[in-house]
Protein backbone atom coordinates (compact mmCIF):
# COMPACT_ATOMS: atom_id res chain seq x y z
CA UNK A 1 0.00 0.00 0.00
CA UNK A 2 2.71 2.28 0.89
CA UNK A 3 4.63 3.47 -2.49
CA UNK A 4 7.83 5.29 -2.70
CA UNK A 5 7.86 5.46 -6.40
CA UNK A 6 10.27 8.53 -7.39
CA UNK A 7 8.96 9.16 -10.78
CA UNK A 8 8.64 12.52 -13.34
CA UNK A 9 12.25 12.94 -14.18
CA UNK A 10 13.94 11.88 -17.28
CA UNK A 11 16.04 9.09 -17.17
CA UNK A 12 18.17 10.30 -20.26
CA UNK A 13 21.16 11.37 -19.41
CA UNK A 14 24.06 13.69 -20.77
CA UNK A 15 25.71 10.17 -22.36
CA UNK A 16 22.44 9.07 -24.03
CA UNK A 17 21.00 12.30 -25.56
CA UNK A 18 23.25 14.80 -25.33
CA UNK A 19 22.57 17.58 -22.74
CA UNK A 20 18.83 18.39 -22.90
CA UNK A 21 18.14 17.24 -25.99
CA UNK A 22 15.30 15.51 -26.21
CA UNK A 23 14.35 12.75 -27.93
CA UNK A 24 12.03 13.19 -31.13
CA UNK A 25 11.06 12.70 -34.72
CA UNK A 26 14.60 14.49 -36.01
CA UNK A 27 16.22 13.17 -33.26
CA UNK A 28 15.92 9.72 -32.71
CA UNK A 29 17.07 7.67 -29.62
CA UNK A 30 20.12 5.39 -30.36
CA UNK A 31 19.11 1.80 -31.43
CA UNK A 32 20.39 -0.41 -29.12
CA UNK A 33 20.35 -4.28 -30.39
CA UNK A 34 19.09 -7.04 -28.49
CA UNK A 35 22.20 -9.60 -28.09
CA UNK A 36 22.23 -12.33 -30.10
CA UNK A 37 20.10 -10.41 -32.70
CA UNK A 38 21.38 -10.84 -36.19
CA UNK A 39 22.88 -7.68 -37.94
CA UNK A 40 25.20 -6.96 -40.46
CA UNK A 41 27.82 -6.59 -38.08
CA UNK A 42 27.21 -10.09 -36.60
CA UNK A 43 30.01 -12.88 -37.63
CA UNK A 44 29.03 -15.09 -40.24
CA UNK A 45 30.37 -18.16 -37.83
CA UNK A 46 31.97 -17.66 -34.43
CA UNK A 47 32.46 -22.09 -34.75
CA UNK A 48 35.47 -23.70 -34.55
CA UNK A 49 37.48 -26.04 -32.45
CA UNK A 50 39.70 -23.58 -30.56
CA UNK A 51 37.53 -23.17 -26.95
CA UNK A 52 37.26 -26.97 -27.46
CA UNK A 53 41.21 -27.14 -27.77
CA UNK A 54 41.45 -24.66 -24.91
CA UNK A 55 39.03 -26.37 -22.62
CA UNK A 56 40.87 -29.77 -23.21
CA UNK A 57 44.19 -28.05 -22.44
CA UNK A 58 43.34 -26.50 -19.45
CA UNK A 59 42.85 -30.02 -17.87
CA UNK A 60 45.86 -31.81 -19.31
CA UNK A 61 48.51 -28.83 -18.64
CA UNK A 62 46.21 -28.79 -15.31
CA UNK A 63 47.19 -32.93 -14.04
CA UNK A 64 50.84 -32.20 -14.99
CA UNK A 65 51.38 -28.98 -13.57
CA UNK A 66 50.28 -30.67 -10.59
CA UNK A 67 52.99 -32.99 -10.51
CA UNK A 68 55.66 -30.62 -12.23
CA UNK A 69 54.76 -27.13 -9.39
CA UNK A 70 54.04 -29.64 -6.31
CA UNK A 71 57.54 -31.28 -6.72
CA UNK A 72 59.12 -28.53 -7.78
CA UNK A 73 57.97 -26.86 -4.16
CA UNK A 74 59.30 -29.58 -2.42
CA UNK A 75 62.69 -29.54 -4.10
CA UNK A 76 63.24 -25.86 -3.63
CA UNK A 77 61.24 -25.27 -0.05
CA UNK A 78 61.03 -28.42 1.69
CA UNK A 79 64.01 -30.75 0.88
CA UNK A 80 67.51 -30.85 1.77
CA UNK A 81 67.91 -27.18 3.74
CA UNK A 82 64.91 -25.64 1.94
CA UNK A 83 64.84 -22.26 1.28
CA UNK A 84 67.87 -21.45 2.58
CA UNK A 85 70.31 -23.33 0.11
CA UNK A 86 68.82 -21.61 -2.76
CA UNK A 87 71.32 -19.37 -4.63
CA UNK A 88 73.20 -19.31 -7.80
CA UNK A 89 74.93 -22.20 -7.16
CA UNK A 90 72.18 -24.34 -6.82
CA UNK A 91 70.48 -23.47 -9.73
CA UNK A 92 73.79 -23.82 -12.00
CA UNK A 93 73.85 -27.46 -10.07
CA UNK A 94 70.12 -28.41 -11.37
CA UNK A 95 70.54 -26.71 -14.62
CA UNK A 96 73.72 -28.69 -15.53
CA UNK A 97 71.37 -31.70 -15.94
CA UNK A 98 69.01 -32.04 -19.46
CA UNK A 99 66.20 -33.41 -16.94
CA UNK A 100 65.66 -30.46 -15.11
CA UNK A 101 65.55 -28.29 -18.02
CA UNK A 102 63.01 -29.95 -19.68
CA UNK A 103 61.12 -30.21 -16.16
CA UNK A 104 61.29 -26.02 -15.94
CA UNK A 105 61.12 -25.44 -19.17
CA UNK A 106 57.67 -27.46 -19.33
CA UNK A 107 56.53 -25.80 -16.49
CA UNK A 108 57.26 -22.63 -17.89
CA UNK A 109 55.76 -22.62 -20.71
CA UNK A 110 51.98 -25.01 -19.16
CA UNK A 111 51.81 -22.59 -16.05
CA UNK A 112 52.46 -19.40 -18.25
CA UNK A 113 49.67 -21.01 -21.15
CA UNK A 114 47.03 -22.55 -18.66
CA UNK A 115 47.77 -18.98 -16.54
CA UNK A 116 47.39 -17.22 -19.77
CA UNK A 117 44.23 -19.15 -20.59
CA UNK A 118 42.62 -18.89 -17.70
CA UNK A 119 42.93 -14.91 -17.51
CA UNK A 120 41.50 -15.12 -20.77
CA UNK A 121 38.59 -16.53 -19.85
CA UNK A 122 37.93 -14.04 -17.36
CA UNK A 123 38.50 -11.52 -19.69
CA UNK A 124 35.67 -12.90 -21.68
CA UNK A 125 33.32 -13.47 -18.71
CA UNK A 126 33.98 -9.94 -17.20
CA UNK A 127 35.36 -7.29 -19.55
CA UNK A 128 31.47 -5.73 -20.65
CA UNK A 129 32.89 -3.43 -23.55
CA UNK A 130 34.19 -4.53 -26.93
CA UNK A 131 37.42 -2.36 -26.48
CA UNK A 132 37.76 -2.62 -22.77
CA UNK A 133 38.18 -6.63 -23.65
CA UNK A 134 40.42 -6.03 -26.70
CA UNK A 135 42.76 -4.42 -24.76
CA UNK A 136 42.72 -6.25 -21.99
CA UNK A 137 43.94 -9.28 -24.11
CA UNK A 138 46.12 -7.68 -25.77
CA UNK A 139 48.17 -6.38 -22.53
CA UNK A 140 47.68 -10.32 -21.65
CA UNK A 141 48.89 -12.39 -24.75
CA UNK A 142 51.66 -9.81 -24.86
CA UNK A 143 52.92 -10.06 -21.05
CA UNK A 144 52.55 -13.92 -21.30
CA UNK A 145 54.50 -13.95 -24.68
CA UNK A 146 56.83 -12.13 -23.47
CA UNK A 147 57.36 -14.41 -19.92
CA UNK A 148 57.35 -17.27 -21.78
CA UNK A 149 60.06 -15.99 -24.56
CA UNK A 150 62.52 -14.52 -21.92
CA UNK A 151 61.83 -17.45 -19.38
CA UNK A 152 62.44 -19.78 -21.99
CA UNK A 153 65.91 -17.76 -23.59
CA UNK A 154 67.42 -18.38 -19.86
CA UNK A 155 67.04 -21.65 -19.50
CA UNK A 156 68.55 -22.51 -23.30
CA UNK A 157 71.79 -19.94 -22.33
CA UNK A 158 71.94 -20.49 -19.20
CA UNK A 159 75.77 -19.76 -18.88
CA UNK A 160 77.18 -20.97 -15.03
CA UNK A 161 80.26 -19.17 -15.48
CA UNK A 162 79.07 -16.19 -16.07
CA UNK A 163 80.64 -13.18 -14.47
CA UNK B 1 -3.03 -36.75 27.67
CA UNK B 2 -4.68 -36.74 24.65
CA UNK B 3 -6.99 -34.71 25.47
CA UNK B 4 -5.27 -31.09 25.72
CA UNK B 5 -3.86 -31.64 22.17
CA UNK B 6 -7.43 -32.15 20.32
CA UNK B 7 -8.11 -28.70 21.96
CA UNK B 8 -4.77 -27.04 21.08
CA UNK B 9 -5.71 -28.58 17.45
CA UNK B 10 -9.25 -26.93 17.85
CA UNK B 11 -8.01 -23.51 19.10
CA UNK B 12 -5.49 -23.15 16.21
CA UNK B 13 -7.50 -24.33 13.40
CA UNK B 14 -10.29 -21.85 14.72
CA UNK B 15 -7.74 -18.84 14.40
CA UNK B 16 -7.66 -16.89 11.34
CA UNK B 17 -5.07 -18.69 9.07
CA UNK B 18 -4.09 -14.77 7.51
CA UNK B 19 -0.61 -13.37 8.31
CA UNK B 20 0.54 -10.13 7.02
CA UNK B 21 3.12 -10.17 4.38
CA UNK B 22 5.43 -7.47 3.25
CA UNK B 23 5.94 -7.79 -0.63
CA UNK B 24 8.80 -5.81 -1.69
CA UNK B 25 8.28 -5.73 -5.46
CA UNK B 26 10.89 -4.11 -7.95
CA UNK B 27 9.15 -1.63 -10.31
CA UNK B 28 10.03 -0.45 -13.45
CA UNK B 29 7.85 2.15 -16.18
CA UNK B 30 9.66 3.24 -18.74
CA UNK B 31 6.65 5.52 -19.54
CA UNK B 32 7.40 7.14 -16.38
CA UNK B 33 11.06 7.00 -15.31
CA UNK B 34 14.49 5.48 -16.40
CA UNK B 35 14.94 4.31 -12.88
CA UNK B 36 13.46 1.12 -11.02
CA UNK B 37 12.83 1.28 -7.80
CA UNK B 38 11.20 -0.87 -5.04
CA UNK B 39 7.55 -0.95 -3.90
CA UNK B 40 6.41 -2.14 -0.94
CA UNK B 41 2.85 -3.63 -0.24
CA UNK B 42 1.09 -5.15 2.91
CA UNK B 43 -1.26 -8.20 2.78
CA UNK B 44 -3.21 -10.35 4.22
CA UNK B 45 -2.46 -13.73 2.84
CA UNK B 46 -2.50 -17.59 3.92
CA UNK B 47 0.62 -18.30 3.87
CA UNK B 48 0.38 -21.72 2.44
CA UNK B 49 -0.59 -19.35 -0.96
CA UNK B 50 2.00 -19.36 -3.50
CA UNK B 51 3.71 -15.53 -4.21
CA UNK B 52 1.68 -15.88 -7.19
CA UNK B 53 -1.35 -15.26 -5.43
CA UNK B 54 0.40 -13.03 -3.26
CA UNK B 55 0.69 -10.94 -6.43
CA UNK B 56 -2.61 -11.60 -7.84
CA UNK B 57 -3.88 -9.77 -4.66
CA UNK B 58 -1.77 -6.97 -5.34
CA UNK B 59 -2.71 -6.65 -9.01
CA UNK B 60 -6.49 -6.94 -8.31
CA UNK B 61 -6.83 -5.03 -4.88
CA UNK B 62 -3.93 -2.94 -4.53
CA UNK B 63 -2.35 -1.63 -8.02
CA UNK B 64 -3.37 -2.81 -11.05
CA UNK B 65 -0.67 -1.37 -13.08
CA UNK B 66 1.40 -4.33 -11.77
CA UNK B 67 2.61 -6.12 -14.78
CA UNK B 68 4.09 -9.54 -14.95
CA UNK B 69 3.53 -12.59 -17.09
CA UNK B 70 1.68 -15.45 -16.03
CA UNK B 71 -0.26 -18.41 -17.67
CA UNK B 72 -1.33 -21.68 -16.46
CA UNK B 73 -0.30 -20.68 -12.63
CA UNK B 74 0.02 -24.18 -12.17
CA UNK B 75 4.13 -24.86 -13.01
CA UNK B 76 3.76 -26.53 -16.69
CA UNK B 77 3.58 -22.69 -18.95
CA UNK B 78 6.95 -21.51 -17.85
CA UNK B 79 5.71 -17.74 -18.42
CA UNK B 80 6.16 -16.85 -14.20
CA UNK B 81 9.61 -17.56 -13.96
CA UNK B 82 10.74 -14.41 -11.36
CA UNK B 83 13.66 -13.52 -8.63
CA UNK B 84 12.12 -13.82 -5.52
CA UNK B 85 14.25 -13.36 -2.15
CA UNK B 86 16.87 -13.09 -4.52
CA UNK B 87 16.55 -16.71 -6.06
CA UNK B 88 14.68 -17.83 -9.38
CA UNK B 89 11.90 -19.47 -8.74
CA UNK B 90 8.71 -20.10 -10.33
CA UNK B 91 6.03 -17.68 -8.40
CA UNK B 92 3.49 -20.06 -8.74
CA UNK B 93 5.54 -22.93 -7.22
CA UNK B 94 6.92 -20.71 -4.27
CA UNK B 95 4.47 -21.15 -1.49
CA UNK B 96 4.87 -17.80 0.96
CA UNK B 97 5.60 -20.02 4.48
CA UNK B 98 8.60 -21.68 2.69
CA UNK B 99 10.65 -18.19 1.78
CA UNK B 100 10.01 -16.88 5.68
CA UNK B 101 7.23 -14.51 5.66
CA UNK B 102 8.57 -12.59 8.54
CA UNK B 103 10.64 -10.67 6.57
CA UNK B 104 10.11 -8.62 3.30
CA UNK B 105 9.64 -10.80 0.38
CA UNK B 106 11.51 -9.53 -2.62
CA UNK B 107 10.05 -9.94 -6.07
CA UNK B 108 12.51 -8.86 -8.89
CA UNK B 109 12.58 -9.85 -12.83
CA UNK B 110 15.11 -12.31 -13.85
CA UNK B 111 18.42 -10.99 -14.35
CA UNK B 112 20.33 -10.88 -18.12
CA UNK B 113 17.32 -9.59 -20.48
CA UNK B 114 16.02 -6.49 -20.96
CA UNK B 115 12.78 -5.38 -18.54
CA UNK B 116 10.30 -4.15 -20.20
CA UNK B 117 7.82 -3.29 -17.63
CA UNK B 118 7.60 -4.73 -13.77
CA UNK B 119 8.37 -7.89 -13.91
CA UNK B 120 8.30 -8.53 -17.57
CA UNK B 121 11.31 -8.97 -19.35
CA UNK B 122 12.52 -9.69 -23.12
CA UNK B 123 12.56 -13.19 -24.01
CA UNK B 124 13.68 -12.67 -27.58
CA UNK B 125 17.25 -13.31 -26.80
CA UNK B 126 16.55 -16.49 -24.46
CA UNK B 127 14.18 -17.69 -27.77
CA UNK B 128 16.66 -16.49 -30.28
CA UNK B 129 19.25 -19.31 -28.63
CA UNK B 130 16.48 -22.04 -28.72
CA UNK B 131 16.13 -21.54 -32.20
CA UNK B 132 19.46 -21.73 -32.99
CA UNK B 133 20.05 -25.22 -31.46
CA UNK B 134 17.14 -26.61 -33.68
CA UNK B 135 14.92 -28.17 -31.08
CA UNK B 136 12.84 -30.27 -33.23
CA UNK B 137 12.94 -33.70 -34.45
CA UNK B 138 15.56 -34.37 -37.73
CA UNK B 139 15.19 -37.44 -39.80
CA UNK B 140 15.80 -38.46 -43.19
CA UNK B 141 14.58 -41.23 -45.65
CA UNK B 142 10.80 -42.02 -45.68
CA UNK B 143 8.40 -41.00 -43.03
CA UNK B 144 7.04 -44.30 -41.46
CA UNK B 145 3.06 -44.87 -41.20
CA UNK B 146 3.70 -45.00 -37.62
CA UNK B 147 4.87 -43.97 -34.65
CA UNK B 148 8.92 -43.98 -34.31
CA UNK B 149 9.27 -46.72 -31.75
CA UNK B 150 12.28 -46.59 -29.36
CA UNK B 151 12.87 -48.81 -26.63
CA UNK B 152 12.75 -47.52 -22.89
CA UNK B 153 16.27 -47.61 -22.34
CA UNK B 154 16.83 -45.05 -25.51
CA UNK B 155 13.85 -43.08 -23.90
CA UNK B 156 15.79 -42.91 -20.84
CA UNK B 157 19.04 -41.45 -21.78
CA UNK B 158 17.40 -37.98 -22.42
CA UNK B 159 14.42 -38.03 -20.24
CA UNK B 160 15.67 -35.63 -17.56
CA UNK B 161 15.93 -32.86 -20.07
CA UNK B 162 12.47 -33.15 -21.91
CA UNK B 163 10.92 -31.79 -18.71
CA UNK B 164 12.33 -28.23 -19.82
CA UNK B 165 9.40 -25.88 -19.58
CA UNK B 166 11.41 -22.77 -20.91
CA UNK B 167 10.67 -20.55 -17.93
CA UNK B 168 14.11 -19.13 -18.54
CA UNK B 169 14.74 -19.37 -14.59
CA UNK B 170 18.38 -21.07 -15.22
CA UNK B 171 19.38 -18.81 -18.33
CA UNK B 172 18.96 -15.89 -16.17
CA UNK B 173 20.65 -17.35 -13.25
CA UNK B 174 23.84 -18.22 -15.18
CA UNK B 175 27.18 -14.96 -14.80
CA UNK B 176 28.11 -15.42 -18.13
CA UNK B 177 24.65 -15.08 -19.85
CA UNK B 178 24.36 -11.82 -17.43
CA UNK B 179 27.76 -10.27 -18.79
CA UNK B 180 26.76 -9.59 -22.66
CA UNK B 181 24.41 -11.95 -23.34
CA UNK B 182 25.99 -13.74 -26.55
CA UNK B 183 26.71 -17.50 -24.35
CA UNK B 184 23.52 -20.08 -25.89
CA UNK B 185 22.45 -20.01 -22.18
CA UNK B 186 21.83 -23.27 -20.09
CA UNK B 187 18.08 -23.64 -21.63
CA UNK B 188 19.05 -23.86 -25.32
CA UNK B 189 22.10 -26.31 -24.50
CA UNK B 190 19.38 -28.64 -22.66
CA UNK B 191 16.94 -28.52 -25.43
CA UNK B 192 19.61 -29.40 -27.92
CA UNK B 193 20.67 -31.90 -25.12
CA UNK B 194 17.34 -33.80 -25.50
CA UNK B 195 17.24 -34.10 -29.36
CA UNK B 196 21.33 -35.06 -29.42
CA UNK B 197 20.63 -38.31 -27.33
CA UNK B 198 17.56 -39.08 -28.81
CA UNK B 199 17.80 -42.08 -30.82
CA UNK B 200 15.11 -41.27 -33.48
CA UNK B 201 17.39 -38.33 -34.29
CA UNK B 202 19.86 -37.66 -36.80
CA UNK B 203 20.81 -33.85 -36.87
CA UNK B 204 23.24 -34.60 -33.16
CA UNK B 205 26.56 -34.27 -35.37
CA UNK B 206 24.99 -30.37 -36.36
CA UNK B 207 23.42 -29.73 -32.80
CA UNK B 208 27.03 -30.10 -31.59
CA UNK B 209 28.37 -28.41 -34.45
CA UNK B 210 26.34 -25.74 -33.52
CA UNK B 211 27.02 -25.87 -29.51
CA UNK B 212 30.85 -25.90 -30.21
CA UNK B 213 30.85 -22.18 -30.92
CA UNK B 214 32.96 -19.17 -29.36
CA UNK B 215 29.71 -18.57 -27.15
CA UNK B 216 28.54 -22.46 -26.94
CA UNK B 217 29.33 -25.54 -24.49
CA UNK B 218 33.02 -24.51 -23.67
CA UNK B 219 31.34 -20.87 -22.02
CA UNK B 220 30.13 -22.71 -18.89
CA UNK B 221 31.89 -22.59 -15.87
CA UNK B 222 30.08 -25.44 -13.94
CA UNK B 223 28.60 -22.70 -11.37
CA UNK B 224 25.40 -25.03 -11.27
CA UNK B 225 23.14 -22.00 -10.63
CA UNK B 226 21.78 -23.33 -13.34
CA UNK B 227 20.73 -26.51 -11.48
CA UNK B 228 19.62 -24.48 -8.12
CA UNK B 229 16.98 -22.38 -10.41
CA UNK B 230 15.39 -25.02 -12.52
CA UNK B 231 11.64 -25.64 -11.04
CA UNK B 232 11.48 -28.83 -12.82
CA UNK B 233 14.59 -30.46 -11.05
CA UNK B 234 16.34 -30.75 -14.19
CA UNK B 235 19.97 -31.37 -13.99
CA UNK B 236 21.22 -28.82 -16.00
CA UNK B 237 24.57 -28.61 -15.71
CA UNK B 238 24.71 -32.39 -15.79
CA UNK B 239 23.29 -31.87 -19.10
CA UNK B 240 25.77 -29.29 -20.56
CA UNK B 241 29.01 -31.30 -19.12
CA UNK B 242 27.76 -34.36 -21.39
CA UNK B 243 27.34 -32.53 -24.25
CA UNK B 244 30.38 -31.06 -23.92
CA UNK B 245 32.11 -34.74 -23.42
CA UNK B 246 29.91 -35.88 -26.47
CA UNK B 247 31.75 -33.37 -28.22
CA UNK B 248 35.15 -34.59 -27.18
CA UNK B 249 34.56 -38.24 -27.59
CA UNK B 250 32.67 -38.16 -31.07
CA UNK B 251 35.42 -36.22 -32.56
CA UNK B 252 38.52 -38.18 -31.30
Amino acid sequence: MSSDTTTATSGIGPVEGGAGTAYGVDNPAPVIEAPRKRTAKTPRSTRGNFEMAAWLFMRLSGIVLVVLVLGHLLIQLVLDGGVSKIGFAFVAGRWASPFWQIWDLLMLWLAMLHGGNGLRTVINDYAERDMTRFWLKMLLYTATVFTVLLGTLVIFTFDPNIR
Amino acid sequence: MATPVMDKVEAESAASPYITVTFRVRRFNPEVSAEATWEDFQLEIDPKERVLDGLHKIKWDLDGTLTFRRSCAHGICGSDAMRINGRNRLACKTLIKDINPEKPITVEPIKGLTVLKDLVVDMEPFFQAYRDVMPFLVTTGNEPTRERLQSAEDRERFDDTTKCILCAACTSSCPVFWNDGQYFGPAAIVNAHRFIFDSRDEAGEQRLEILNDKDGVWRCRTTFNCTDACPRGIEVTKAIQEVKRALITRRF
